[in-house]
């Protein structure tokens, strides 16, 4: 048994792996497969201040080797999350970060609030939704504006904040940086990849909003790659997510950067893939003398 | 509570050309699922698993029935499984139908690939249940003996007159109507059919159920993806269909959304 604790911003989780925001709702699905407590944390849903009824319908297609979504952050709102999601979260014995994302610089600040003093372990900070019309991905394509939004919630919250980079920019290092350089304690990336898919039958669109975010193992060589650059423009924590789904790519997300792993799309076709990853990992550190999990972070010895 | 894994097929036939019929072992699965329920199938080969009703289930046997098309790539690599292979499941999924009291009387109606989810439900009413099942032409009519065997009538319906009554479901629907009033009705199949059905079962005052497709990723409630609009406590909101449905109440449900 390897020591499969890492260290995010100085919160401790027990093993990396924590299932992606959009992922894995407030686990109340996948608790039925496994218990939550098995898991490093859970990134929840993306939370809003107001209730979102997100996009209509189709809001899913199938790719080669992933998906697109269009989702538009349904949810309940901060207040149902606080008062309905979080007191059942906060007894399953795992780190709960709070994905939140607004329409407005202001909007941020003020949701980021209202978690002070909540049993949040930490703030994702989304500013990549590449699915909703105002905030969203504007805020993470534009080095000023990220890092002014990053600045009024970091001063806003009592949390460890980690920020939600776009890889839908020319550089995601200047993001990156701007981010780390307005208190941003931690980064996580890749959110998805604004993408199309067409019928050629009904020459329309299958998704409702035209376009919409791919993610999935088809995603996976960018966000290492994205990941990579990242870990080395910046002296953050970085937390890795995009098509992992199997111990070996989270290995490989790890030797990039990455502290932490995030696991997404792969669990809708493997509702078990988290636990097969945190397994696997156990193993893999086992049978190569790694004796600490976070000993492999960033150790990629590049040409 | 959900399963996943990967179960036997113990038998497998093709219904019609391209519509197969199999059969799965999995006595843990069969022993909680309800008809109106569906199963998310893993495709070879592909990302995400295909949403795919379950059309019967046999408890003492264990076993569970699947009926369906080849509609694209997946299910046709799904189609290529056979009796003795593992098939990838999660099951029991959503909600299935609302079955009454022993001496009410349903009415069943399936569209196509609409009608497999009816077999599970009509055998629920058996003698008390009538089945309205329409197809493009007789060559495609499938599950007809099933339907005749739990004790059920039968009323056919073809788009091109091959066989039964020449013309849709709704047609049958109001003639059916006219002498008899089922306590519930259940309905599967293309959007614009079960609008059709909703508006004459709405003037008869009938209750009814539909079970609504979408595209889906996950299949139990988290990605939020398979939404459908529907109005709760005056509401409109967006429903998930793999959680909240496959079956809805048809009054909760906007047809023109
Ligand atoms: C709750 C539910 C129950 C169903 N029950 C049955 C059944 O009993 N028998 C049967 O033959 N069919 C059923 N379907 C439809 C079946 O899921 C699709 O025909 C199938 O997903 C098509 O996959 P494909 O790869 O062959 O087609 P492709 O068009 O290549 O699929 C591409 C993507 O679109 C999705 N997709 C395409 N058509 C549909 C559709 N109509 N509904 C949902 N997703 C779709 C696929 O799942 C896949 O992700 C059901 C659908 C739902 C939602
Ligand atoms: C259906 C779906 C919904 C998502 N919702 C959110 C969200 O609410 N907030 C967020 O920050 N990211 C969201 N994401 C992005 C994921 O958290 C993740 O960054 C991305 O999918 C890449 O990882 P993957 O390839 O493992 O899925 C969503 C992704 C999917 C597939
Ligand atoms: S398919 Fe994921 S919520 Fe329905």
């Amino acid at each position: 048994m390897a020591d499969l604790r890492v260290n995010v911003a100085g919160v401790e989780f027990k093993n990396p792996v924590i299932p992606a925001s959009g992922a894995f709702g407030y686990g109340r699905e996948y608790e039925q497969f496994y218990p939550l407590s098995k898991l490093g944390g859970i990134s929840v849903k993306g939370t809003t201040l107001h209730e979102r009824q997100g996009n209509p319908g189709p809001r899913i297609a199938e790719t080669p080797a992933g998906m697109l979504n269009s989702v538009g952050l349904q949810n309940g709102g901060v207040d149902k999350f606080l008062n309905y999601e979080l007191p059942s979260l906060m007894t399953k014995g795992t780190r709960i970060i709070a994905n939140i994302a607004g329409s407005t610089v202001e909007e941020c600040a003020e949701l980021a609030g209202r978690l002070n003093g909540s049993a949040v372990d930490m703030i994702e900070l989304n500013i990549s939704c590449p699915n909703v019309k105002q905030g969203g991905a504007a805020f993470g394509t534009d080095c000023t504006i990220a890092g002014q939004v990053t600045r009024a919630v970091k001063d806003a919250t009592d949390k460890p904040l980690m920020v939600k980079l776009s890889p839908n920019v020319t550089s995601i290092t200047d993001i990156a940086k701007s981010v780390e350089a307005n208190g941003a304690d931690a980064v996580s990336l890749i959110n998805t990849i604004l993408a199309m898919r067409i019928d050629i039958k009904t020459r329309r669109p299958i998704l409702k909003n035209n376009v919409g975010g791919l993610s999935g193992p088809a995603v996976f060589p960018i966000a290492v790659r994205m990941v990579w650059q990242v870990a080395n423009a910046v002296n953050i924590p970085v937390v890795g997510m995009g098509g992992i789904s199997t111990f070996e790519d989270a290995i490989e997300m790890m030797m990039a950067g990455a502290s932490a792993i995030q696991i997404g799309a792969a669990i809708f076709s493997n509702p078990y893939a988290p636990i097969e990853i945190i397994d696997g990992m156990n193993k893999w550190c086992d049978q190569n003398g790694v004796k600490s999990i976070s000993e492999i972070v960033g150790t990629v010895n590049p040409f | 509570m959900y399963k996943q894994g990967k179960y036997p097929i113990t038998e497998k036939c093709a219904a019609a050309k391209g519509i197969f019929d199999i059969t799965v072992k999995c006595p843990e699965i069969a022993a909680e699922a309800q008809a109106g329920q569906f199963a998310q199938i893993a495709a070879e080969g592909f990302f995400l698993r295909r949403p795919i009703s379950i059309c019967d289930i046999d408890k003492e046997a264990g076993t569970i029935r699947f009926v369906f098309e080849v509609r694209g790539k997946g299910t046709e690599k799904i189609a290529e499984l056979n009796k003795g292979n593992m098939i990838d499941i999660i099951a029991p999924l959503g909600k299935g139908f609302k079955v009454l009291d022993a001496d009410k009387k349903a009415l069943c109606i399936g569209g196509g690939i609409g009608v497999p989810p009816m077999v599970g439900i009509a055998k629920e009413y058996g003698e008390r249940a009538a089945v309205i099942s329409g197809f493009r032409t007789s060559a495609v009519a499938i599950l007809q003996e099933d339907f005749k065997t739990a004790g059920c009538e039968t009323i056919l319906c073809t788009d091109d007159g091959t066989a039964g009554i020449h013309g849709f479901v709704t047609v049958a629907l109001e003639e059916y109507l006219q002498s008899k009033k089922p306590d519930i009705i259940y309905a599967c199949g293309p959007m614009p059919m079960l609008k059709g059905i909703v508006d004459i079962a709405e003037k008869y005052r009938i209750e009814t159920q539909v079970s609504l497709e979408q595209r889906m990723a996950c299949g139990v409630g988290a990605c939020l993806g398979c939404v459908c609009r529907t109005v709760k406590d005056g509401r409109e909101i967006y429903s998930h269909v793999c959680k909240d449905g496959p079956v809805f109440d048809s009054k909760e449900v906007d047809f023109n959304g």
